[in-house]
């Protein structure tokens, strides 16, 4: 269950929230705020923005891995059972088919791999990022509500061991943010 | 319409127009994605709503009246123990097709035009795989012991037959049903969001910030997201080629002539991919005009669609043919018995509406004034549709009711429940297309926005990180024109 509850150090404050107007602005910014040497801040948008993860250096993502292991498990399962309960736990020849006639075994093989797969996309997606998280002390900040709607922000975290309240809001305005606020933890 | 023909389809000259029309900004398309879900109903919701759930009701009458008396009260006889129940299932699941090509194959394809109708064909997908999946566990009879259709240990020591396409099928309409609910929820996760912080009420926040997870657009997150989505598609594409091949198998693998035939697989995904996109199409003229999304849902989107039924349409018209050729040229008197029988038979008058509906009336998507006219678009998808229908009716039936000795030949006619269940079906699909459109978004806002043009943050139509003016908004006030044309 750890991985559904929510991991916020204490601090005195969340940190700080910068909206900026728009894809570009946000970009460059961001590209500002990785090579100052920022690690524990985010950029939050209403949709994927084009290369953003490069321009926040962020590795890739783990999660195809995650699927290839289930994936391969769920095909395994999935011709396992059948090769067991053909061969061993109810032998019976159908239509003169040998017991392990594995070719008509392929499809349902075929299936449970899928299945398997999806649910550890799915599983495994949520799970790498802390979701459901129904509470978060971004919701707290009212102009964050934009946020799935046409707004553009970077929260930097006051946790981060290079945060300092005015020196990274003054970096943030210098970057043309529209405004920036301090959020309480 | 104040956009011209021409100026909403590809110009070769020209160059692309933008997918969206009206240039709105970001927050234009979520309102205009949010009004049919926050506003009130307007009558013409009510007026197909309230229809459809009378057809639900009748098929709850119809399937509570066939599980009291038993499936006698179908027109089935004894050479044709398939025939409506089936020829229904297999067109549900063939409708569903056409939601994951749009979401998973034209994902794959980058073919960024989806995302106007990826969110609602998907929608679509899943109420039809709903609708198919009724049919197979009601027409087994003794609905009591449908779970015998499950490898679940049981007290009888009994499992079922791996070994047999019928349970090929089971897994494959179920999986397909589970993948395409999560690949439809992982798409709806930041437009929950969006429903979430715009809500009015308390219960609508509730409600739509449960299932939105606590979704706050943070890129740490849209990065596994994008991942987990590509993933997605990469597996629903080969998944959805699958799952009508395998219900091909269900006759495909049997000895009936008619039936045994290698061509089933892909001429089935081709039908499937056919019926769904008509479908779709069906769906979405009326869906654009009645909740204003014209400038989303373009007469482009359409233009495409057009493209795939015809390309669809005629490689099910070259299924037709092969299977004729095949069954004279194979020699046997059976199999060219049986396709004879087809086309002059009593059951003549099914396989020319087949072909009709089919193979003919697409032929019209050649012209572009057919490709971007609504009523003709409308039209066309019904009547695709019935063809579709009659597709699977004539495959089926007509293979049946000729046995091979001819004391042993019937005819079937269809009976008010057969006709009730058709009819129910259709209720609980529309049914459920009515409730989706009026509480979940039917358009993916979050994924429209990547294609409009201020999207990208390296300035429009590839300037590159250097140009002088990088957004695509032209200065107000009559300003000087951006810098860029003269620079680049």
């Amino acid at each position: 269950m750890a991985l559904l509850l929510p991991q916020l150090p204490n601090g005195p404050c969340y940190g700080v929230l910068a909206e900026f107007a728009n894809p570009a602005d946000l970009y460059r910014a961001c590209e500002r705020v990785r090579d100052e040497g920022f690690t524990r801040w985010d950029a939050h948008t209403p949709f994927p923005v084009h290369g953003l993860e490069k321009a926040m250096g962020l590795r890739r993502s783990p999660l195809p891995w995650i699927v290839l292991v289930t994936g391969l498990t769920g095909a395994a399962l999935g011709f396992g059972l059948q090769w067991w309960v053909h061969a061993s736990a109810y032998p019976l020849v159908i239509s003169g088919k040998p017991y392990l006639a594995w070719p008509a075994f392929i499809p349902i093989t075929f299936e449970l791999g899928v299945l398997f797969a999806a649910l550890g996309a799915v599983v495994g997606m949520l799970g790498i990022n802390r979701l459901p998280m129904h509470h978060h002390p971004l919701f707290r900040s009212k102009v964050f509500e934009r946020v799935t709607d046409d707004a553009f922000f970077i929260s930097i975290e006051s946790w981060d061991p290079r945060f300092d309240p005015s020196a990274t809001r003054t970096l943030l305005q210098s970057l043309g943010a529209r405004h920036v606020d301090l959020l309480e933890s | 319409m104040a956009h011209t023909e021409a100026e909403l389809l590809d110009n070769p000259v020209a160059g692309r127009p933008a997918l969206i029309l009206r240039s709105p900004d970001f927050h234009a398309i979520t309102e205009a994605v949010a009004e049919p879900v926050e506003g009130p109903a307007p009558l013409g919701w009510w007026l197909f709503f309230l229809p459809s759930l009378a057809l639900l009701g009748l098929l709850g009458i119809a399937v509570s009246w066939l599980f009291w008396e038993g499936i006698g009260i179908w027109g089935l006889n004894v050479p044709v123990g398939w025939a409506w129940d089936i020829t229904n299932f297999v067109f549900w699941v063939g409708i569903g097709h056409a939601g994951t090509l749009i979401s998973a194959i034209l994902f794959l394809f980058r073919q960024k035009w989806r995302t106007s109708i990826n969110r609602s064909a998907e929608a679509m997908t899943i109420f039809a795989v709903m609708c198919a999946m009724l049919f197979p566990g009601i027409h087994v009879g003794r609905v009591w012991v449908a779970y015998w259709m499950f490898p679940i240990p049981n007290q009888m020591g009994m499992w079922p037959n791996f070994r047999s396409p019928l349970l090929w099928d089971v897994f494959a309409v179920s999986v397909y049903g589970t993948v395409s609910a999560l690949f439809w929820y992982v798409g709806l996760i930041p437009d929950l969001a969006t429903m979430r912080d715009r809500a009015k009420t308390p219960t609508r926040r509730f409600v739509y910030g449960l299932f939105a997870l606590g979704w706050r657009g943070s890129v740490r997150q849209w990065h596994h997201y994008e991942s987990a989505y590509l993933v997605l598609a990469a597996l629903a594409t080969p998944l959805v080629l699958s799952v009508h091949s395998v219900v091909s198998m269900d006759f495909a693998v049997s000895l009936l002539p008619g039936w045994h035939t290698t061509i089933f697989p892909p001429y089935f995904v081709a039908g499937a991919i056919f019926s769904g996109f008509a479908m779709v199409l069906t769906l979405m003229v009326i869906c654009r005009t009645a909740f204003g999304l014209e400038h989303i849902i373009t007469l482009r989107h359409f233009d495409y669609m057009a493209k795939i039924m015809l390309v669809t349409g005629s490689m099910v018209g070259f299924a037709y043919a092969t299977e004729f050729f095949t069954s004279w040229y194979s020699g046997n008197p059976y199999e060219f018995f049986t396709f004879m029988n087809r086309a002059l038979g009593p059951y003549a008058w099914a396989y020319w509406i087949m072909i009709s509906c089919n193979v003919i009336s697409p032929q019209i998507f050649w012209f572009r004034k057919a490709r971007t006219s609504i009523p003709i678009l409308f039209v066309l998808s019904i009547v695709i549709n019935i063809g579709m229908w009659f597709e699977r009716f004539v495959i089926i039936v007509t293979s049946l009711h000729r046995d091979f000795l001819p004391s042993a030949w019937g005819y079937f006619t269809p009976t008010v429940w057969d006709v009730s269940c058709l009819l129910g079906s259709f209720g609980l699909f529309f049914t459920m297309f009515c409730l989706f459109v009026r509480f979940l978004p039917m358009v993916a806002t979050a994924e429209v926005k990547t294609v409009l043009p201020q999207a990208d943050p390296h300035g429009p139509h590839g300037r590159g990180r250097d140009a002088p003016d990088r957004r695509v908004s032209v200065p107000a006030s009559g300003g000087p024109a951006p810098a860029a044309e003269g620079a680049s």
